[in-house]
């Protein structure tokens, strides 16, 4: 066999691969949105849910699952950049270093719901809070700081090392560097980092089942009183999700429209994550045109 | 080996400095003078040790942990080999010009206050004085000066190199340090480069590394020529390429090596 064939018969192998791939992808997505999209109503997003009728809504789970990724990520981010910092810029090569990495990696491939059992022990039982959704948070921070260091590091690793010598040569700490040299170039690396850590922290079910829980108070979203018991923004209150909705309608749902919800629920899901998506990116590309100067 | 005849006291003074990379010697027993706003161009073929010698003289060389030094290395009359001292304040004091232009990935303004910024200064009057006055010495202002706002990265190679260099004289060292800073640039935009080293010796102490004999010639006052980790010969420019007084200096600059 020559070469030219081996090269068709490779590039039609790999062509037929991303075409396998995407076209799963696009089933998977019409799908859901097919039986999906008909549910969506603004009813349905805008009422409580209804643990035995019909007709209830995702109003409080849709907002549940924005919250906890905020509070998640307002602590992943910040702690999942500085550890990046320190494998790239600080730590020395060495016994320690590795030790420290294969413990990212360790962490970083724990199943969820191991997870889930741990934050059971520790945020809810050991300190007492009970199903809060500052425990759910604090259990997905887990599972979600791993790939946050790993991908922080990664981008500030390669920015090129003639930036860094460039200001060091003009006499900048190395703090300064990193603050003012190596964080805006990496800044489009660590958004991808964060919007992929996003995404899992939107989905992820397993890890808030035993840890933010399944039950939601009565909300009044007109109380902004974070310490109020009714308040939305409590973050010592139960929360449950909408990834841990579509679990909790379809396993043990007594309401006569289980389908219509959980197609719904997952059409809004999918819906959530890519609009997040997209304006995530929007904001970080905003962002970074006005550090770079760039058109 | 001559030695430059100068009144000047030297702003660098080499005495016996060694360095290694691990157990491989790249600088050896180097002596040598560099004298106040003079342009010294260091010579030599590939992996003679000319870029490991200039990045001595700021102590980048010491980013790179297998590196060890020996010998004396005065700068203003303190040794900063032995002596501790602040790195920082060290390459304030000693600017440094890359092999290609490096401007961090921001406005052409930022690019050039930014040194100034870090070291302090933080009123908007003055910076803009500091830009114009910087790109002014580098002769890009005119170039610029529309589009102070817009990426350094949009910039021609030889416009970034002159950034670069304006970046550096921004934070007012008395040294500059260049990498072969013409190496990856056009014959139009490094005659610019070699003009703007011929000004800029007025008020710094330059110091060159070259692998373009014909450049050394035309913009230095003395020149150092490195081989194999040694400086074989260092004088002032006229006689070292007019009459060399090692037999390899003489083979080097003919062009029958390197």
């Amino acid at each position: 066999m020559n070469s030219k064939v081996a090269d068709r018969i490779a590039t039609g192998v790999f062509v037929t691969i991303a075409f396998i791939i995407v076209a799963i992808l696009a089933a998977l997505f019409s799908f859901i949105l097919f039986r999906g999209v008909p549910q969506i109503s603004w009813e349905f997003l805008t009422t409580p849910s209804s643990s035995v009728q019909a007709g209830g809504g995702i109003r409080d789970q849709l907002f549940n699952s924005f919250y906890i990724l905020f509070i998640t990520m307002l602590i992943t981010v910040p702690l999942g950049v500085c550890g990046g910092i320190y494998m790239a810029e600080y730590a020395k090569p060495g016994k320690v270093t590795n030790f420290i990495r294969s413990c990212i990696e360790m962490l970083a491939s724990l199943p969820s719901i191991v997870v889930g059992m741990f934050g059971l022990l520790v945020f809810v039982n050991t300190t007492g809070w009970g199903y809060t959704i500052i425990g759910g948070a604090l259990a997905l921070t887990i599972f979600n700081i791993p790939v946050m260091v790993r991908v922080s590091e990664d981008a500030i690793r390669s920015v090129p090392a003639e930036m860094k010598e460039a200001s060091l040569a003009l006499g900048i700490t190395h703090w300064h560097t990193i603050k003012t040299v190596l964080i805006p170039s990496a800044f489009p690396g660590i958004l991808t980092g964060s919007i992929l850590a996003s995404g899992r922290v939107f989905g992820e079910a397993a890890a808030l089942l035993f840890t933010a829980g399944l039950s939601t108070p009565r909300l009044d979203y007109l109380d902004l009183n974070p310490f109020s018991e009714t308040s939305p923004l409590n973050i010592f209150r139960p929360a449950e999700t909408l990834a841990v909705h579509i679990w909790a309608v379809n396993t043990n749902g007594i309401m006569p429209d289980i389908r219509e919800i959980a197609n719904g629920s997952s059409a809004v899901l999918v819906l959530s994550v890519l609009i997040f998506n997209l304006l995530a990116r929007w904001l970080g590309s905003v962002v970074h045109k006005k550090i770079t100067a760039s058109k | 080996m001559n030695k430059t005849a100068t009144a000047k006291k030297p702003v660098f003074h080499v005495q016996d400095m060694n360095l290694w990379y691990g157990n491989n010697q790249a600088l050896k027993n180097v002596n040598l003078e560099i004298p106040k706003n003079e342009v010294t161009a260091v010579i030599g073929p590939s992996g003679c040790g000319k870029s490991t010698f200039i990045k001595t003289l700021n102590l980048m060389i010491k980013r790179i942990p297998s590196v060890k030094l020996s010998g004396e290395l005065h700068f203003n009359g303190q040794n900063i080999l032995r002596d501790k001292v602040d790195l920082v304040n060290l390459r304030k004091q000693i600017g440094m010009i890359f092999q290609k232009g490096n401007p961090f990935p921001q406005s052409i303004y930022d690019n050039v206050a930014y040194g100034p910024r870090i070291h302090g200064m933080k009123k908007k009057k003055q910076l803009d004085e500091a830009v114009e006055t910087s790109l002014k010495q580098v002769a890009l202002w005119d170039e610029v000066k529309d589009r102070l706002n817009s990426s350094a990265l949009g910039l021609s190679g030889g416009q970034q190199q002159r950034l670069c260099i304006a970046r550096a004289i921004a934070t007012k060292p008395s040294v500059v340090l260049m990498d072969e800073p013409t190496s990856a640039l056009d014959p139009v935009s490094t005659l610019r480069i070699e003009q703007l080293i011929s000004e800029l010796k007025n008020q710094y102490t330059i110091v060159i590394v070259t692998h373009n004999m014909q450049q050394a010639a035309r913009i230095s006052d003395q020149t150092a020529f490195f081989l194999h980790g040694e400086i074989i010969e260092a004088s002032d420019t006229d006689s070292l390429f007019s009459v060399p007084s090692d037999r390899r200096t003489e083979d080097y600059i003919s062009g029958r090596f390197g």
